[in-house]
């Protein structure tokens, strides 16, 4: 039986340790050499999916009574930054799923985990997490998605925007909003689990209505997703009749998680454009001498370890604190806050140091760049850290 | 079908090795991993038992101080259990030595075939696996590239220089697999967990029922006499185009074999 620490599974860290070195193997032998290939004409990378799922990523967090790995959150910070390091769009391509499966896992009745998760838990069955909207980010309480009650059935319209892995998905934790006196918690945000097709046609009043081209995080799709009349059974609702008006608390509360988890995003990418820039330091001459002999540079180097080590150990100690049952809003904020910052620095830090090639595309230097952004904005903005930041500070006791 | 692989863990050749001055062998005190060339083998024979569809495949291995960790690799890939042996007596140990002690190991699982990688990513004598089947008295095929069991026939593809010959032999037999003809699959999550309960029997010289004089450093007929520094590889020879360029790379690839 594995240690328990306030009811959350300890992985042994020696195993852990082996699982990373397995994962190191991959990212270096598979990832960092043909990341660009896909990246650039953004296509999804099917084949480092499948082995994802050998290894057993997609129930990374899932309840091993449910056939996932149920690693601790520490555990699960190092996969990510691992496969961020090699390339931030694959932590996306289990991130939403997983957050999904967290919903299902800890809101859902007994009868939704035994339908989603262990399907969920081998990738056979894919995941995905829906709550903005096209006028609702930030202001995550503002959004307009209906679910209306017809008997036993749920009928669902309205449009989201930004759906990771949209396409692929079976399965969509969607969030929408119940309409006043309809139960006991009224006019609350309500969680549903949409099943779907996988694919751009879905059908049942569900369809991909656009897919989004962005400046980076390419190679997976992100979508805009319509519903009209969508119907769905009552037993979709997450945690049947206690679950209305308890969506967005419950949303709020995975997204915490996800914090650990874009921030370790960060650590990885900042990794990636740290190492690109020692290694290019070291071989590129200029006025006679490689430029890491030049302070400038040196100086510029010795700033870049310091800011990634930072934001490593306060991404450790948040992730750390989850796995200790303690409360983790300040230190994943703070994490998520640095370390996506330090990501964005770090990789324009390796632009510079790289002169025009850090500009071409021959270099993996500028994805990096254009990756930074993504965990700069996504999963609760820098603003919006500072904002739960600056509340856990001066709450009162 | 019961397929026994031989694993050597080795130093991590990815970081700087170190020779014992006394013995002029390589020095092998810290974590060892799984030879890469070995890990040929062990997917051969997963491979082997997944499509005979049913089977076990089991570890030997010979290291000091315990040593485990690269087993644990092959486990974590699928094998079902392992032998380590070790003992201080086996320090110094060459390659017929190795061989007698792998060979008692091998041994006590009664194995339809035993499979080996062509030589070892840290020692190189390419002679262990022969020695292993000399020792045993069963046939022993080189180079494999590919391997087919039928009933009690072992079908092999051995590598040549111009192509590959069909040649088999009787089970049990053992087969030395080429590196790279498979490609070794990455350990799952799971079978790295799995892979801490697996059994690894551990034993010494007596539990073998081996004469230290016959192993280690007593028992070597072989020894390192002198170690140099390898060559600092040269600089590469420029080839001006002067028209005829493209004529000095064939001729060039010609010397190598490579066309």
């Amino acid at each position: 039986m594995p240690p328990l620490r306030n009811g959350v599974v300890m992985t042994d860290i020696d195993i852990a340790d082996e699982m990373l070195a397995a994962l190191k193997n991959w990212v270096e032998a598979e990832v960092i050499p043909h990341a660009s290939e896909f990246e650039l004409p953004d296509e999804y990378p099917t084949d480092m999916a499948l082995q994802m799922a050998d290894f057993g990523l997609f129930g990374a967090t899932i309840p091993s009574e449910f056939g996932g790995l149920e690693l601790d959150n520490m555990t699960y910070a190092r996969v990510i930054e691992e496969l961020s390091r090699g390339w931030m769009s694959l932590a996306g391509i289990i991130n939403s799923h997983l957050i999904c499966a967290k919903l299902i896992s800890k809101f859902g009745s007994d009868e939704q985990k035994l339908k989603w998760l262990p399907s969920m838990a081998t990738g056979e069955l894919r995941g995905c997490f829906s709550l903005s909207e096209p006028d609702s980010g930030s202001d995550a309480g503002a959004l307009r998605c209906r679910a209306e009650r017809d008997g036993d059935e749920w009928v669902i319209n309205g449009t989201k925007m930004w759906v990771t892995n949209g396409e692929k998905a079976g399965v969509v934790a969607l969030l929408a909003r119940v309409p006043d006196g309809e139960e006991e918690n009224s006019g609350g945000i309500t969680c549903f689990i949409v099943e779907k097709t996988p694919g751009s046609e879905s059908g049942d009043g569900v369809s991909i209505s656009r897919k989004i081209d962005k400046l980076g995080y390419r190679g997976l799709e992100t979508v805009e997703m319509s519903y009209v009349d969508h119907r769905l059974n009552h037993d979709q609702l997450l945690g049947g009749d206690n679950g209305i008006g308890n969506g967005l608390r419950w949303a709020l509360s995975a997204l915490e998680l996800g914090r650990i988890n874009v921030a370790a995003r960060g650590v990885g990418v900042a990794q990636a454009a740290y190492d690109a820039a020692l290694s290019y330091a070291k071989e590129r001459e200029a006025f006679g001498r490689p430029i890491s002999q030049h302070q400038a540079i040196a100086f510029k180097l010795a700033e870049m370890a310091t800011k990634l080590e930072a934001a490593r150990l306060l991404t450790y100690e948040a992730a750390r604190k989850a796995d200790a049952g303690e409360r983790v809003d300040l230190a994943a904020g703070m994490a998520k806050l640095f370390a996506s910052e330090t990501a964005s620095e770090l990789a324009l830090d390796a632009m510079r140091i790289h002169g025009g090639n850090g500009f071409s595309t021959e270099y993996p230097v500028e994805r990096y760049y254009r990756d930074a952004p993504l965990m700069i904005i996504g999963e609760g903005t820098s603003e919006i850290q500072k904002l739960v930041i600056s509340r856990a500070l001066l709450a009162d006791d | 079908m019961k397929v026994v692989v031989c694993v050597k863990q080795i130093p991590d050749p990815a970081l700087p090795g170190e020779l014992d001055p006394s013995t002029n062998y390589l020095k092998r005190d810290d974590k060892l991993i799984l030879d890469e060339s070995d890990s040929y083998g062990v997917e051969m024979a997963l491979q082997l038992v997944e499509g005979a569809g049913g089977g076990e495949v089991s570890l030997v291995s010979m290291a000091p101080n315990n040593e485990v960790s690269g087993l644990r690799t092959a486990l974590a890939m699928g094998a079902e259990d392992a032998i380590l042996v070790s003992d201080n007596a086996l320090a110094g140990s060459d390659a017929l030595g190795t061989a007698r002690v792998l060979a008692a190991a091998i041994s006590r699982l009664s194995p339809d075939l035993v499979l080996a990688g062509v030589e070892s990513s840290d020692g190189y004598t390419g002679t262990v696996p022969e020695m292993i089947a000399g020792v045993l008295d069963i046939p022993s095929i080189t180079f494999a590239k590919q391997i087919e069991i039928d009933g009690n026939t072992v079908k092999v593809q051995r590598q040549t220089e111009a192509g590959y010959d069909d040649v088999e032999c009787q089970t049990p037999a053992l087969v030395s697999v080429t590196a790279g003809v498979v490609e070794p699959r990455y350990p799952s999550f799971k079978g790295i967990m799995a892979a801490k309960k697996k059994p690894v029997e551990e034993l010494d010289l007596s539990a073998l029922g081996l004469d230290e004089s016959s192993v280690g450093q007593s028992g070597a007929r072989q020894e390192t006499v002198r170690v140099t520094e390898a060559e600092e590889r040269q600089a590469g020879e420029v080839i001006e185009d002067e028209g005829d360029a493209h004529e000095k790379i064939v001729e060039f690839l010609g010397e190598l074999k490579i066309v």
